[in-house]
């Protein structure tokens, strides 16, 4: 096991090397001086001479090698310094950490909410195959997979918060402050965050139970007289989670990938929103630190999956 | 020992043969909801060719006089803040769909097979390379990654086929990968090997043929999310320019006008939806049909 969790994290390691090597270079191959678009910025790039732009350059390391400005941008990244935003004028690191709480508030309860419900809509269409539970739950799933979040948003604002007026239409209110607010508030977008997550979670479930129930073994436990209800749960359940497991890392990544759309539609002011805002400010700076830190939390929890996923079947350690 | 005998019983009878193209229309067709996938497809390619004579309006150049009308005899579903006919917009955007979805799937899936068959071909460091970039790729939210190339690149829809066309590329290098290793172990590729068969001809006519019905399986749901993420983009404001017509900056911008013209927002999303589901509908029984094991891999 030991060795399997080292294995795991070096490849976990070399993954985030590669991925902020593509962030990186993604923002300075592509046609563009950033310097440029910099200056554009601070609306007096036509008036300056080109002597002050060298002393620019050389002021924002961008005459050095392209490698070193690499390596000094991953180096301040691990001391904690993203750089400064050139649209809010402010440090990255306290603009995401402003906002980080608030998406991942809401990304955790998405992913909570699309896990438990997923597995169980799963289990259920699973075990009644054929039934009506197993057409309604499958059509949920379909439907779920195929809808497009921001404008299952906009259908449930309307009908939810403008004709029926159950719940605010839009904004943030965090639990510490208001706490019956800001679940009032977090339910639109917590079910949009986790609605293609659930989907997909579902039909796995439903796939593997099918599976699983077919084995030999859940016919000596229902010969040995057991009680439905512990056969599913203890027998057929926890074998059919194992790739339901592998599944929730990528709907971590559909939840950050979501956040960015129903942070839109809500109006919420999260890493989501920030992102879309300095792609049109033209704040690249952010755009890279943004992504790269989004990108790390994703490869950690895919990490922790991965471990997981080895724990509980030990045949894939040894692969 | 009773228990086995159906099934040897089965073995010894010689199969029926039953006409391989008769058996997958048998098992295409029969599920109602592929029938209904096709024919919502049928209907999006036909209004993305015959456009111009469809659409009863332009939509384009609006009449400001029938600003934000309501859905009437002579506009349908209505019309936006300009005056353009919403259906005729409708109607248009199914071009913008098709185009950016077969555009990317061209270059996503010429790309991405290549780059695993090469690397489940050669394997060692040409896998490992290929392979672990992939991975990282793969570790990017879609929808993020193509936010990031589109916010260098700018929008428009050249740009938008770019970033969706990276962002969707390790799904199908992926799955090559994996079908290239399987392939390659077989004994008819150790027997053309033996008749001195290079490397490019093995790959080229006897691995790639072999992978292409799960490859159009994976084109076809693949499509599906490529409409889906490009709809996400334009919602956002970075796909397509306007006035270009894009399902997802229609919603965009009906969202102002939702209490006065829900129809503005509601029509292009159940659009999106729609094409999104007959996509995977056909892609599903296209798999079904094709080789049902390649349920769990696809």
């Amino acid at each position: 096991m030991t060795a399997y969790i080292i294995r795991r994290l070096i490849q976990g390691f070399f993954i985030l090397i590669i991925m902020s090597l593509i962030v990186f270079f993604a923002m300075r191959l592509l046609p563009g001086d950033p310097l440029v678009i910099f200056m554009g910025q601070q609306a007096s790039s036509g008036a300056m001479s080109e002597a002050q732009m060298a002393s620019l350059r050389h002021e924002y390391g961008l005459d050095k090698p392209i490698m070193i400005q690499y390596v000094d941008w991953v180096g301040g990244i691990f001391r904690g310094n993203l750089g400064t935003s050139i649209y809010y004028h402010e440090d990255i690191g306290k603009l995401l950490g402003e906002r980080f709480p608030i998406t991942l508030h809401l990304g955790v309860a998405a992913f909570v909410v699309a896990n438990v419900f997923g597995i169980l809509l799963g289990v259920f269409a699973g075990i009644r195959r054929g039934t009506w539970i197993d057409t309604v739950s499958t059509t949920l799933a379909n439907i779920g997979i195929t809808v497009p979040v921001f404008w299952l948003g906009i259908l449930m604002i309307f009908t939810l918060g403008l004709k029926l007026n159950w719940l605010p239409i839009y904004g943030y209110t965090s639990p510490f402050d208001n706490f019956w607010m800001s679940t009032k508030q977090a339910i639109m977008p917590v079910f949009c965050l986790a609605i293609t997550g659930m989907a997909y979670t579902a039909r796995q479930t439903r796939s593997a139970m099918l599976e699983v129930i077919r084995q030999d073994y859940i016919r000596t436990a229902w010969s040995k007289g057991l009680r439905e209800r512990t056969i599913i749960i203890k027998h057929a359940l926890k074998n059919s989670l194992i790739p339901v497991i592998t599944l929730m890392g990528i709907g971590l990544g559909m939840v950050f990938g979501g956040a960015v759309l129903v942070e839109t539609v809500f109006a919420i002011p999260g890493i989501g929103r920030l992102l879309v805002t300095s792609v049109f400010a033209q704040d690249y700076v952010v755009v890279q630190s943004g992504t790269l830190v989004i990108a790390t939390i994703i490869v950690l929890s895919n990490l922790i999956v991965d471990i997981s996923y080895g724990w509980l079947d030990p045949r894939i350690r040894y692969n | 020992m009773t228990e086995n005998a159906p099934t040897l019983q089965g073995f010894t009878e010689a199969p029926p043969r039953v006409n391989e193209w008769r058996r997958f229309k048998r098992a295409f067709f029969q599920r109602k909801l592929v029938v209904f996938g096709l024919v919502v497809l049928s209907l999006l390619i036909i209004s993305a060719i015959f456009a111009p004579w469809l659409a009863p309006g332009d939509p384009y150049n609006g009449n400001l006089d029938d600003s934000l009308a309501q859905p009437s005899m002579k506009y349908l579903l209505g019309t936006d803040i300009q005056g353009r006919d919403t259906l005729s917009r409708l109607i248009y955007g199914a071009r913008t769909a098709l185009i950016v979805g077969f555009a990317t799937t061209i270059f996503t899936a010429g790309v991405g097979i290549l780059l695993g068959l090469f690397a489940g071909y050669f394997g060692g460091i040409t896998d490992t390379i290929v392979m672990r970039a992939m991975d990282a790729l793969m570790g990017f939210p879609m929808l993020l990654l193509a936010l990031l190339i589109a916010a260098v690149l700018g929008s428009g829809l050249q740009n938008v086929i770019i970033a969706l066309g990276v962002a969707t590329l390790p799904g199908y290098a992926r799955v090559m990968h994996g079908l290239t290793l399987s392939i390659k172990e077989n004994d008819y590729i150790m027997a053309e090997r033996a008749m001195g068969s290079g490397n490019l001809r093995i790959m080229l006519s006897h691995i790639l043929p072999n992978t292409l019905p799960p490859m159009i399986v994976l084109i076809t749901l693949q499509l599906g999310s490529i409409i889906l993420a490009e709809a996400g983009l334009s919602f956002l404001g970075i796909g397509i320019r306007p006035p270009g017509a894009a399902w997802g900056s229609m919603v965009y911008d009906g969202y102002r006008f939702l209490l006065s013209n829900p129809v503005l927002s509601f029509a292009p999303g159940l659009a999106i939806m729609l094409v999104v589901f007959a996509f995977n509908m056909v892609g599903d029984g296209l798999r079904d049909a094709l080789d049902p094991r390649l349920r769990g891999i696809i």
